[in-house]
């Protein structure tokens, strides 16, 4: 990290520059601002000073619509300026793009806790490769904790009972403070971390050094089979092939998009969406796992994603850029997907169904 | 101008027009105050009856929509005796005002005492939003995740806790919201209580007249809001899905 | 020289609200807004001194980067506590309650507001309020942030909560009679011939300001109800466990609380467009566009809360949304700061204490705002939430605007208020400490902050140091400025000079009665016939600034 003195961070994301970008143009104008009215102030204390004896009282001036409209207007037009460019990377920042690799994130009070899509676990420290886009779908065990990384420009808070997502590509190698700036509590300084961003290659040796848990796609595979989703998901409820990243239509003509916060409240809040077509039947398993284990069914269904009715086959299919080694799954559970995917999907009304 | 009443001008207004502006516009202000406090439980209970839909219906359903009826009748009737009570004041009629205030402040704690038979009834029946704590109140509360392994017909998709909330936790919330909403209202309505022995005081002493009746005028206002914020409590917590 | 339509009262042996009576229920059970204004006085600058407390303790563990001075859970305190006493018990009080109680009626032409009872009950309901957040600080004080963020609050602290949070809803009731009041008077109690358009510019920014408190202070009030009743009698609405949603309650808490920075900032206007007219003796230039941006302010306020949200999971759009309008609000605040800093053009300026504040006032303010642009800009806003360049904007703001507005207010109508004049030159020297002081304290901590310091951070990395130990340097100079009026202006009630009726020259209709005033404001009904700020209709009745007792510039 850099330790000498400097008054703004390192650049080290494609924001960042973009934001800078921003903030010196703002520091511009403001410092412009600041010395027009400072030195108008000082001039006219000096020239306009009463002096003793003064009597009569200066002549009134009621004012003029000329200035009062350039001094409206000029702000206006700079603060649609700022207004705008603000707003461009504010989309960028808001939209992670579909080669991202995924990093789930879990706050509590006073940690982070990390894991890759190949399982690899990580605390308090986030490896990423240099140049790849990351996206962070996080959530919190707990209380509001927010997830800042003051080189790549970017912060968002990470909420109990919801996902939120955070993305960056890093463009520089190097170690870089990550903090929570949502005060959790006690210890809120003491959650903080880094952010390692390595060459392509060093990742791949670190990520190959390191003793993987579970790919959390597969261990949400078998936890589908173990909480016995199977039962219904296919007949009495919608397949799960092909859901992520689709359009649903929903009961009273709603429709929505199956994100990760969606399917989190598919689960969490099992009564809250129903699916066109189907009844709400589904418990809610609000209480009844965590958000690990939440995460890894997540992952499950994601991995569903590119595969068509009947094609169902393993949760393989990673992002690109995924340094993962291929997942393997539990052969005996196999057998219980594929039939249910396929036999399953035609069942499904014709007017709703998450498939049509 | 005041001579004959000198009590009744307070020492601040030149004459009791302006006293009566100033009083009725204060009231108005406030009770644009009190819009912007209900409006806020209003919003969080759409937000969240947005999310839960199912839950609210069925929390609504365990309401009994009867009682809440008969409340909203007892308190459309109070507030005709208190719009009478405003039209016996402008004529001077302080007896009449005494009257029908006292009629008021019955059916206002025929009101409070129905209510409180309400919340019992459903504490007793184990949905007040603090009973939440206690073991087993949810379906299937719990159980680890293998436990629950022969899949949610184990327990059966309509499995219920000892409460009978089923997979609907946020009927927690509806409640919470009934709980906050219908006591702040019941509040409002003993603060009301309040200013009408206020009222029956004065008319004791004759204060009203055609030229003051001001006093009333404005608690009137004050309990017809009273009666509105309930108009919309009544719908909202009692008729979602109720059973006739 | 023509004198104003109304006899001054005469100089010798006049009875005034102040030697009226003295024993103690004359004061609690005063129902004269005046004394009530001298009673919330004294209670804003108790709690401003214990708020003040607070910071300094914050500044010195801030000097090293170790959390070496207090355990963690006592700065989370001290930073929570600072907060909420400093917002609810003296910026939101501060101005109105004082000065506005004070002065309202007075620039009326008014006996007194339109319920005096219900302002002595404000003032109870006040203490009462701050009674319940001392005794939370007593019984081992509160951890959450002043903003009580759920579910933090809600299910996980283990400290005051109820307390404090019993305390910040109480205060707001204070605050809704005292929007209350102000409104209904400013309506109904104005002097004959006094005209809106002829109202000072202060009148119509406590104008704008009681519309906020009334419209938006019930909303605070029915979440921290919501979240008390989370807390005492476990009702789930914020608790995720059951689907609540946190968020919900940001959205209510920020609905009230980005109004009541304009709660906070708009009175402070008013003070300045006062002391700007009165020391340059001109209208202020362009006073309907003053006089309407202070309304539009109040307007737009109540639509720009969602950008104290803009990382906490809203939508894109919303927050583009709220970009925009937040954006807005920057137009009539530029307005302002213009036509002040034009009102000095060919006036007769004075170098006067309270003119110095507005000057400051005008220069940091500006500060402030600008840099309000750099938090409404969304993807800058991203980076510095929660940073200490958030902290720097709002103290620039709430400092360097409300609290040296409220300081030029308290010098200007000291001698109305007291009939005391203060002593010139040393309260110069405090002016220009604060302003020094302040700005060595808040400008390092833009930098801070776009660096990436987060705020309530207890330790932080080394290489933050050298800025922070800046800033605790300056806290101590700025700690001296904000001191020394306590003293020298305690000191004037016994040994300061008689004030005269009008030591200014200026000519609002406050000026036109005795210092200090008698109980019921004036002898006679008075009958305005001039427009506001009218110095040219005539020589100041009394002309108190006079060149042997107070500095001139060279």
């Amino acid at each position: 990290m850099d330790e000498g003195f400097r008054l703004h961070p390192e650049q080290a994301s494609t924001f960042a520059s973009d934001v800078d970008g921003l903030y010196f143009f703002l520091s511009a104008v403001s410092a412009f601002f600041t010395v027009l009215i400072f030195v108008a102030i000082v001039y006219f204390a000096i020239k306009y000073r009463r002096r003793p004896g003064e009597e009569a009282p200066p002549r009134p001036i009621l004012g003029s619509l000329g200035l009062e409209v350039l001094w409206s207007v000029v702000p206006f037009i700079f603060a649609m300026i700022f207004f705008f460019w603000g707003a461009r990377t504010y989309f960028k920042i808001a939209r992670p793009p579909a080669n991202a690799m995924e990093v789930y994130v879990v706050g509590k009070q006073w940690m982070w806790k990390l894991q890759h899509a190949n399982g690899t676990r990580e605390i308090n420290t986030l490896h990423v490769p240099l140049g790849q886009p990351v996206k962070l779908i996080m959530s919190s065990q707990d209380v509001i904790h927010s997830f800042f990384v003051p080189a790549f420009r970017v912060k968002q808070d990470v909420l109990p009972g919801r996902y939120t997502v955070l993305w960056f590509e890093p463009t520089k190698v190097g170690e870089y403070h990550l903090f929570c700036a949502e005060y959790c509590g006690t210890q809120h300084s003491g959650m903080i971390g880094r952010v390692v961003v390595m060459e392509p290659q060093a990742y791949e040796a670190w990520m190959s050094g390191t003793v993987p848990d579970e790919p959390p796609a597969v261990a949400g595979q078998r936890l589908f089979t173990s909480l016995g989703c199977l039962t219904c998901h296919g007949s009495q409820a919608p397949t799960m092939a092909g859901l992520y990243g689709s359009q649903v239509q929903l009961e009273g003509g709603r429709t929505a998009l199956a994100d990760e916060q969606y399917l989190r409240r598919s689960i969490m809040d099992s009564t809250a969406d129903i699916v066109q077509g189907y009844k709400p039947i589904m418990p809610s398993f609000r209480g009844q796992i965590s958000e690990e284990q939440l995460a890894s069914l997540i992952a499950y269904i994601k991995s569903l994603q590119e595969q068509g009715q009947g094609g169902m086959r393993t949760p393989a299919t990673m992002p690109a850029g995924q340094r993962a080694q291929p997942l393997e799954v539990d052969p005996t559970q196999r057998p219980r997907v594929t039939p249910e995917a396929s036999g399953i999907a035609p069942a499904a009304p014709p007017t709703g169904g998450p498939n049509p | 101008m005041s001579a004959s009443h000198p009590t009744i001008l307070a020492h601040q207004f030149d004459d009791l027009h302006q006293q009566k502006e100033s009083v009725t516009l204060g009231m108005w202000a406030f009770l644009v105050t009190e819009v912007m406090f209900f409006g806020g439980a209003f919003l969080g209970y759409a937000v969240y009856r947005f999310y839960y839909p199912e839950a609210f219906a069925y929390g609504s359903s365990l309401e009994s929509w009867r009682i809440g009826a008969f409340n909203t009748v007892v308190l459309l009737i109070s507030s005709l005796t208190v719009a009478l009570a405003v039209h016996e004041a402008q004529g001077g009629n302080n007896g009449g005002v005494i009257r029908y205030l006292v009629i008021t402040i019955a059916l206002a704690l025929l009101f409070v005492g129905v209510k409180g038979y309400e919340y019992n009834h459903i504490i007793e029946a184990g949905h007040a939003p603090w009973q939440r704590f206690t073991e087993g109140y949810y379906a299937g509360d719990n159980p680890s995740p293998s436990a629950h392994g022969a899949g949610p017909h184990g327990t059966g998709p309509h499995a219920q806790g000892a409460n009978g909330q089923g997979a609907h936790k946020a009927t927690t919330i509806f409640f919470s919201f009934y709980f906050a909403m219908t006591s702040i209202h019941a509040l409002h309505m003993l603060i009301g209580v309040g200013l009408f022995i206020w009222l029956i005081k004065l008319a004791r002493r004759n204060r009203f007249s055609p030229k003051y009746y001001n006093p009333v005028e404005v608690v009137g206002l004050y309990w017809h809001f009273v009666d509105i914020v309930w108009i919309f409590i009544y719908p909202l917590f009692y008729l979602i899905d109720p059973k006739w | 020289m023509t004198t104003l339509d109304i006899t001054p009262a005469p100089l010798e042996e006049p009875e005034d609200y102040l030697n009226k009576a003295y024993n103690i229920r004359s004061w609690f059970l005063t129902v004269d807004h005046k004394r009530i204004a001298i009673m919330y006085l004294i209670s804003v600058t108790a709690f401003f001194l214990v708020g003040g407390a607070f910071a300094t303790m914050i500044r010195l563990e801030l000097a090293t980067p170790r959390g070496d001075l207090v355990q963690a859970e006592t700065y989370n305190k001290l930073f929570t506590m600072h907060g909420v006493v400093m917002i609810f018990f003296f910026l939101i009080p501060s101005i109105p309650a004082t000065l506005g109680n004070f002065l309202v009626p007075l620039m009326l032409g008014a006996r007194d507001l339109a319920f005096p009872k219900l302002n002595l009950l404000s003032w109870y309901l006040f203490m009462a309020g701050g009674v319940c957040g001392v005794a939370a600080m007593v019984m081992g004080g509160v951890d959450t942030g002043w903003t009580f963020y759920t579910p933090y609050s809600s299910e996980f602290a283990t400290t005051q909560v109820a307390f404090t949070i019993m305390g910040a809803f109480i205060a707001g009731f204070a605050s809704i009679l005292t929007g209350l009041n102000f409104i209904v008077t400013t309506h109904t109690m104005r002097a004959p011939g006094l005209t809106w358009f002829r109202l000072p510019l202060f009148m119509w920014s406590m104008y704008a300001t009681s519309i906020i408190m009334i419209l938006a202070t019930p909303v605070i009030a029915i979440g921290l109800l919501l979240l008390l009743a989370e807390r005492v009698f476990r009702l789930g609405i914020f608790d995720p466990s059951i689907g609540g949603d946190p968020v919900l309650f940001q959205h209510i808490f920020w609905f009230y609380s980005h109004p009541a920075v304009y709660i906070m900032i708009l009175p402070a206007m008013g003070v300045i467009s006062e002391l700007v007219a009165c020391f340059s003796r001109k209208r202020i230039f362009g006073y309907p566009l003053v006089a309407f941006s202070s309304i539009a302010i109040a307007v737009i306020s109540f639509f720009v809360w969602g950008h104290h949200m803009f990382v906490s999971s809203q939508s894109a759009y919303g927050g583009m949304v709220f970009s925009f309008l937040s954006f807005l609000v920057a137009i009539p605040s530029a307005i302002k700061v213009f036509n002040w800093t034009a009102t000095y053009f060919r006036g007769s300026v004075a170098f006067l204490t309270p003119n110095l504040y507005a000057w400051f006032f005008i220069g940091l303010f500006t500060i402030g705002g600008l840099t309000g642009l750099f938090l409404a800009a969304l993807a800058v806003d991203v980076h510095v939430h929660d940073t200490y360049f958030i902290v720097a904007h709002f103290h620039y703001i709430m400092v360097g605007g409300t609290v040296l507005a409220y300081l030029g207010g308290i010098h200007y109508w000291w001698p109305k208020m007291t009939g005391k004049m203060y002593t010139e030159w040393i309260a110069k020297f405090a002016a220009f400490a604060v302003f020094v002081g302040f700005n060595l304290t808040f400008f390092p901590q833009f930098f801070l902050g776009y660096l990436g310091m987060p705020r309530r951070y207890h330790a932080y990395p080394p290489e933050y140091q050298v800025l922070n130990v800046m800033s605790s340097a300056g806290a101590s100079i700025l700690a001296l400025g904000l001191a020394l009026p306590v003293f020298y202006l305690l000191w004037s009630l016994w040994y300061g000079k008689d004030a005269p009726a009008n030591p200014w020259g200026a000519v609002g209709l406050e000026w036109a009665t005795s210092s200090p005033p008698p109980t019921e404001n004036f002898e006679e009904q008075p009958v305005v016939t001039w427009e506001a700020y009218e110095y040219s209709r005539k020589e100041p009745d009394v002309v108190g600034v006079t060149p042997n007792d107070t500095s001139t510039p060279v």
